[in-house]
């Protein structure tokens, strides 16, 4: 019986290693970018490690600092205001009957249903006009048109979990519409709202194409600061950077199945 | 009936402040439309109170996506203030190249996405060996939140002709020094959006397979039927939707990226997401990068068209 499944575990193991070496082999070369101080062809491996170029990243005059301040800012812009669009309106799609529900969910969906390339060309001349371009509200009014679509679905798919009856009891014991949303749905709704919250921050942190168009070159954000660093050839700057980013992105994949029950992500979309 | 709804609603955004106003306070929003719905001892309508509520969302999506959107179009065929088709004649002459790789990246990208996220799920549904489910599980979802830009660096380093992988091959003895090619074309566009969108189809479709009703499976087990089999002909055609709106979904962002062509390959053959940030950046020319997203958008609006009627079909409960 072990014999057989030890003969078993050789294609599986083949199979394994093969999709590692897909998924972490561009990792590591990463990783091994952000600590090369010298590596050139034909060598497998750096020739000398070191941190020079962190300390580079990290000065107080670098470029990425300001960069990565002005990121987490517009962020947390973003999902103040993304989440304070998608509270309201998650919750009349979850729970309030709504005329022309249809039409509203339609125009919800269209975000994601177009490319957004030829959109950001769009809002960039437009908010030219409006003197909106390489301001950090045009860079989050753009962040939060993107965000709120995912924001608006989790809430709208936290509230529609939530037992209706929870609600009517509060109710009838004599609390107000707000008092019952505020003291019983909300608090339930929280971890789905949470997730939805982390979502719109990575979303934001992560952008490029719309603080390309409507940001640069006066709003930096360490996706542009990447792009910049990379396309100087400056690989050990745009490997840092890439690793600041991928950090938090990896840590959501891991934690993100604790806010979001599956009761939720089921509704998700619906 | 219809016109009744109509005047609630433009009472609805009549009364409405103008869209920077109100979403600078939303949580003061909330509160003042229930104290409001309270003191009047739900005077107001229910469906008003719901469509003030999803009026600032909706204000935001119409303002900022579905007007510049539309303005794309009108841009398209906007050459000094004429209506004219020259932006059109302009980008097939210098792009139609670049058009036919683009949808065929794309395409490409589509069938490797699906052909690798139905063996992910299908492992996920049907392996036998916990232990080896359990570790695909862990592996296969890393690319899953790592942003685009992110996607582009790191595969750019790593597949140069003198990157890690070809390195990697050469040392292992799999390759020779002088065979060693770079991937950075469209070979590396395609590996990025493969890398990068596979987890995501996979992640829905093992969830859409995890819920199907198992009973069937077992029965065909128990006749007989090996895993590929009931993979493909009883889990699979219950999981279709699932597969074709995350495809969809994968096919409008990769339609949308502009940081992996821009990084991997932005020399012609190039995706025209790179034709059209070069139009803007280099010549201000709105016309044909319009022309060029105008072209974009159809492509996706054939795709996006299945996707939408699926949602409403499920929406219309």
């Amino acid at each position: 019986m072990s014999a057989y499944l030890d003969w078993k575990w050789i294609p599986r193991g083949i199979a394994l290693g093969i999709l590692a070496f897909i998924i972490f082999g561009p990792l590591v070369n990463l990783l091994l970018w952000t600590v090369t101080e010298r590596w050139y062809f034909p060598h497998v491996l750096p020739l000398k490690y070191g941190f020079s170029f962190w300390a580079n990243v990290f000065s107080p005059r670098g470029n990425a600092m300001s960069s990565l301040g002005t990121s987490i800012f517009i962020a947390i812009l973003t999902v103040v205001l993304s989440l304070g669009l998608a509270i309201p309106a998650g919750y009349a799609l979850a729970r309030l009957r709504l005329p022309f529900r249809g039409l509203i969910l339609l125009a919800l969906l269209i975000p994601q249903a177009f490319p957004n390339l030829p959109v950001y060309v769009n809002i960039a001349r437009i908010f030219y006009e409006y003197n909106l371009n390489g301001t950090i509200l045009g860079v989050v009014l753009v962040h939060v048109t993107h965000g709120l679509v995912y924001a608006v679905w989790i809430a709208t798919a936290a509230f529609s979990a939530i037992d209706r009856e929870l609600e009517e009891a509060a109710r009838s014991m004599g609390a107000s519409a707000l008092r019952g949303f505020w003291d019983v749905t909300l608090p339930i709704a929280a971890p789905g709202l949470l997730a939805s919250a982390i979502f719109v921050f990575l979303e934001s942190l992560d952008e490029f194409t719309g603080t390309y168009f409507v940001g640069a070159p006066d709003v930096s954000t360490l996706p542009l600061l990447l792009y910049t660093a990379g396309s100087g050839g400056n690989y050990q700057i745009a490997s840092i950077t890439a690793l600041i980013l991928l950090i938090p992105s990896i840590a959501f994949m891991f934690v993100v199945e604790r806010f979001l029950r599956s009761d939720v992500l089921s509704k998700v979309g619906h | 009936m219809s016109a009744k709804l109509e005047t609630k609603v433009s009472d609805a955004w009549g009364s409405e402040t103008p869209p920077q106003a109100r979403s600078a306070d939303t949580s003061g929003m909330v509160q003042a439309t229930g104290s409001a719905a309270e003191s009047g001892g739900w005077a107001m309508p229910v469906q008003a109170i719901g469509l003030l509520l999803v009026a600032p969302a909706l204000a935001v999506v119409v303002f900022l996506f579905i007007v510049p959107l539309i303005s794309s179009v009108t841009g398209a065929f906007d050459v000094g203030g004429a209506l004219s088709l020259g932006n059109f004649a302009k980008a097939f002459e210098l792009y139609s190249g670049d058009m036919l790789f683009t949808l065929a990246i794309v395409l490409l990208s589509s069938a490797l996405i699906a052909l690798f996220s139905i063996m992910i799920g299908g492992y996920l549904t049907l392996g036998s060996n916990p232990r080896a489910v359990a570790i695909l599980r862990w592996i296969y979802r890393w690319p899953l939140f790592i942003p685009f830009i992110v996607v582009g660096q790191i595969l750019r380093t790593f597949l140069a002709k003198n990157g890690l992988m070809n390195n990697i091959f050469i040392e292992l003895g799999l390759m020779t020094p002088l065979s060693a090619m770079s991937f950075l074309d469209w070979r590396g566009i395609v590996i990025a959006f493969v890398w990068k969108q596979t987890p995501f189809v996979a992640l829905l479709l093992s969830g859409a397979m995890a819920s199907i009703d198992r009973s069937t499976i077992e029965a065909a087990r128990n006749l007989g039927a090996n895993r590929l089999r009931i993979l493909v002909e009883i889990v699979l055609p219950q999981v279709r939707t699932t597969l074709l709106v995350g495809l969809i979904l994968s096919f409008v962002t990769m339609m949308s990226v502009l940081s992996v062509p821009l990084m991997i390959n932005a020399q012609s053959p190039t995706m025209i997401t790179a034709n059209m940030a070069f139009r803007i950046n280099a010549y201000r020319d709105y016309g044909v990068a319009n022309a060029l997203g105008l072209i974009s958008l159809l492509m996706t609006s054939a795709v996006a068209w299945i996707y939408l009627r699926q949602t409403m079909r499920e929406h219309s409960r």
